[in-house]
């Protein structure tokens, strides 16, 4: 599709793959693709007939690669469906989403991956990166197709919300991951330590009478997998960490086997106090944990040792989330506010901003090997503008996406995506 | 019928934990359910402060003591008392507490006594219905009405709860009313012992401002009052315990372990019992030391002063 040039300049452009981190401009060519970027774009580089957007006190980022994401096709339309994920993800500064294979069916198969890729390519306007199962029906006994299903387009496996916890079994997936070249992500948990559990095992989990999950659960798979890895080191991706005791682990890990490890924004923004009278809203899986664990991930993202932020987007309908919290479903709504809640840990000085952009665009397509999350010059010009100090109120009326569980209601946040650009075209405007 | 002053504004709409109260409001309960005792050993044990008043007992789990004993509470204050059945209804066919909820809303109770069997249950009803919530203990979180009693049971005998030593022993991990009484007597000035073996001890209790033993003679060493619970085998979901018989030896309440709580310690435990595991059997019906039949007494008494106080 033969498209305007555009112009942007005077933007505060980030894009931590190229270490571009100043005051310049961007050009979008004819095909939607990146032809100029960076400081030397000024506006003598505009021919005098051009119209160009001057950015001046805004910021231009590469569009985020958020790489855990539910989408609810097949079999869950009800919650979210390719074309709201998409409405939602761009109003947000998600240009690229990893979704996850616990639909129903379950991604396990090469069949239902055309079916999802062609679903994905007609509802959707974003870029969408499907997973499919380590097992098959993610029952944890018997591998899928690694190489068949990578063939097809799927960028890593997981068991989404499962863990593998038959030793042998990791071990044999390590192996085949190996020799395939397919990338591991490995949902954390201790199946029958975290048995039942609905939140962090501590003073919360006896206060409010529910059964609690020990951070241990996590520690011991990571532990498990780590030491599996020194044996065959595959690509291994640790989805999620929720606590300190597992960045000890990682930490002491990080000289002997190569792997990388994501956090969820809500374990980096809230912790357990926040459940406050059983919000069933805030039933998350890992759960929230204590402050002391939030600021060591806080310090795990400036350490490097977390790779990636994702948004654990997990639309559930009202139904799911009006019963008990023993009976409410897990899991939050997010992707939305991935990006404006990453920055409250630049506004309050946690993160550095290059860092917080970096573990939304570059890290994760890095470990996923696909070329998203930068500006290359040359490359799909899929961007978008920032207005950092717009403050604006969460408001669940307000959220795009088909289901309203967020896990941050009333929220005061600072900082909102204003343009949405994929492959050069504008598809979201404030 | 006999007269019975007006209660006295509490703080609070709902009772759905001693978590939420103020100590004027546990007073105010406590010096109301003291008026009840006497009546409730009198001839004419009916009033009718509560007539015209609907009160709901919905028990989504099953009771016999506590149910019966909401149940005659509202009927001596002359209110019309609906027990529901909930194995029979609808939350068999699916459908959710809220809807429940607002079903039994529309019928326009002045009250509703809950019991459930997950923690928040009466706190989620609270949300959803104009009349006011009575917790009548959901999952492991709270059992207000029963720490109330027990503490009225104390106060009875030993006529103050501030100085004493209080140890509270068995099924911690599982327990409503081991939480509900924490609340309740350090909020009244008692030193509270928690014993328990480590598979039924939740985490972190200290916190809640007690201590925790896992021997139980050094938990029960100069205690004033030995609060017995009831193993809870149905809410333990794989293996916490070896056998019965080791924990009557380690944990169970016998003479020789009595020994090291005060010579005058009393005995008291919620029930049901479990005969021969928590506590000895001749133990259990010492009148001198158990107040256990005494409890269950206080109870209705307890049970009328929360009908009254929060049906207005």
């Amino acid at each position: 599709m033969i498209m305007k040039k555009k112009y942007f300049l005077n933007a505060n452009i980030i894009d931590p793959q190229n270490s571009i981190d100043e005051v310049g401009g961007l050009i979008v060519d004819e095909n939607g693709l990146i032809e100029a970027v960076g400081k030397k774009v000024n506006i003598n580089n505009i021919p005098s007939r051009e119209k160009y957007i001057d950015l001046k006190g805004k910021y231009i980022i590469p569009g985020i690669v958020d790489m855990k994401v539910f989408v609810g096709e097949p079999g869950f339309e009800y919650k979210e469906n390719f074309r709201t994920l998409s409405e939602a993800s761009l109003s947000g500064g998600v240009t690229s989403v990893v979704t996850m294979p616990n639909t129903n069916p379950i991604i396990d198969n090469v069949s239902i991956v055309d079916f999802l890729k062609r679903r994905g390519r007609d509802k959707a306007k974003i870029n969408i990166f499907p997973t499919a199962s380590l097992t098959k029906n993610i029952e944890g006994t018997n591998m899928t197709e690694f190489g068949l299903l990578r063939a097809k387009g799927i960028v890593g496996f997981t068991d989404g919300y499962k863990t593998i916890q038959n030793t042998r079994l990791m071990s044999r997936i390590m192996r085949s991951a190996y020799d395939l070249n397919c990338l591991v992500m490995q949902h954390v948990e201790d199946k029958e330590l975290a048995k039942d559990g609905m939140v962090n095992d501590g003073i919360i989990s006896t206060k409010l009478g529910l059964q609690g999950i020990s951070d241990l659960a996590e520690k011991i798979i990571i532990e498990r997998d780590l030491t599996l890895l020194e044996d065959f080191n595959c690509r291994y991706h640790i989805s999620q960490i929720s606590s300190q005791k597992s960045l000890e682990v990682i930490k002491s890990r990080k000289e002997s086997v190569e792997f990388t490890c994501g956090v969820s924004i809500n374990n980096l923004s809230l912790n357990e106090n926040d459940i406050g009278d059983f919000r069933t809203f805030l039933k998350l899986s890992p759960p929230l944990r204590t402050e002391d664990d939030r600021l060591a991930l806080i310090k795990g993202i400036n350490n490097d040792l977390i790779d990636v932020i994702v948004s654990d987007h997990k639309p559930e309908d009202e139904e799911q989330k009006r019963l008990t919290f023993a009976q409410a479903a897990t899991g939050a709504s997010g992707i939305e506010t991935l990006l404006p809640l990453a920055l409250e840990l630049y506004h309050n000085e946690s993160i550095k901003l290059n860092k917080i952009i970096k573990a939304l665009t570059c890290n994760p397509a890095k470990i996923l090997k696909i070329n998203k999350g930068n500006l290359n010059i040359g490359n799909e010009a899929d961007f978008c503008i920032l207005d950092i100090n717009k403050p604006w109120v969460v408001k669940k009326e307000n959220l795009i996406s088909k289901s309203k569980n967020t896990s941050i209601e009333g929220r005061k946040l600072q900082g909102k995506i204003t343009n949405t650009f994929v492959k050069g075209e504008e598809l979201f405007k404030i | 019928m006999a007269n019975v002053k007006k209660a006295i504004k509490i703080s609070q709409k709902h009772l759905l934990g001693i978590q939420d109260l103020s100590i004027s409001d546990v007073n105010i309960i406590l010096s109301e359910a003291k008026q009840f005792i006497d009546l409730n050993k009198s001839k004419n044990k009916k009033l009718d402060v509560l007539r015209g008043k609907t009160q709901i007992n919905l028990f989504f789990e099953p009771s016999t003591r506590t149910q019966s004993s909401f149940e005659l509470a509202g009927k001596r204050l002359g209110a019309d008392v609906m027990s529901m059945n909930l194995n029979n209804s609808a939350i068999k066919k699916g459908e959710t507490l809220i809807d429940t909820a607002m079903t039994l809303n529309a019928m326009h109770p002045d009250i509703i006594v809950v019991r459930h069997q997950d923690s928040g249950a009466s706190n989620l009803l609270s949300q959803k219905v104009n009349c006011a919530v009575l917790n009548a203990g959901d999952g492991r979180r709270e059992h207000p009405t029963q720490a109330l009693l027990d503490a009225l049971t104390i106060i009875d005998r030993k006529e103050k709860i501030e100085g004493l030593k209080i140890a509270i022993c068995g099924d911690i991990v599982h327990s409503r009313v081991a939480r509900s009484n924490i609340y309740l007597l350090n909020m009244l000035g008692a030193e509270v012992n928690i014993v328990a073996p480590s598979n039924l001890m939740p985490k972190d209790i200290s916190k809640l401002g007690v201590n925790s033993f896992s021997d139980m003679k050094k938990g029960l060493k100069d205690c004033d009052i030995v609060m017995m619970l009831r193993l809870q085998n149905e809410r333990m979901t794989s293996s916490f315990l070896s056998s019965n018989r080791e924990y009557y030896e380690y944990y169970g309440l016998t003479p020789d372990k009595l020994d090291f709580a005060k010579d005058d310690a009393l005995i008291m435990h919620p029930g049901p019992m479990n005969r021969g595991i928590e506590i000895d059997t001749n133990l259990a019906d010492d009148i001198n030391k158990s107040v256990i039949k005494e409890q269950v007494e206080l109870g209705v008494a307890v049970r009328m002063a929360c009908l009254k106080i929060f049906c207005e």
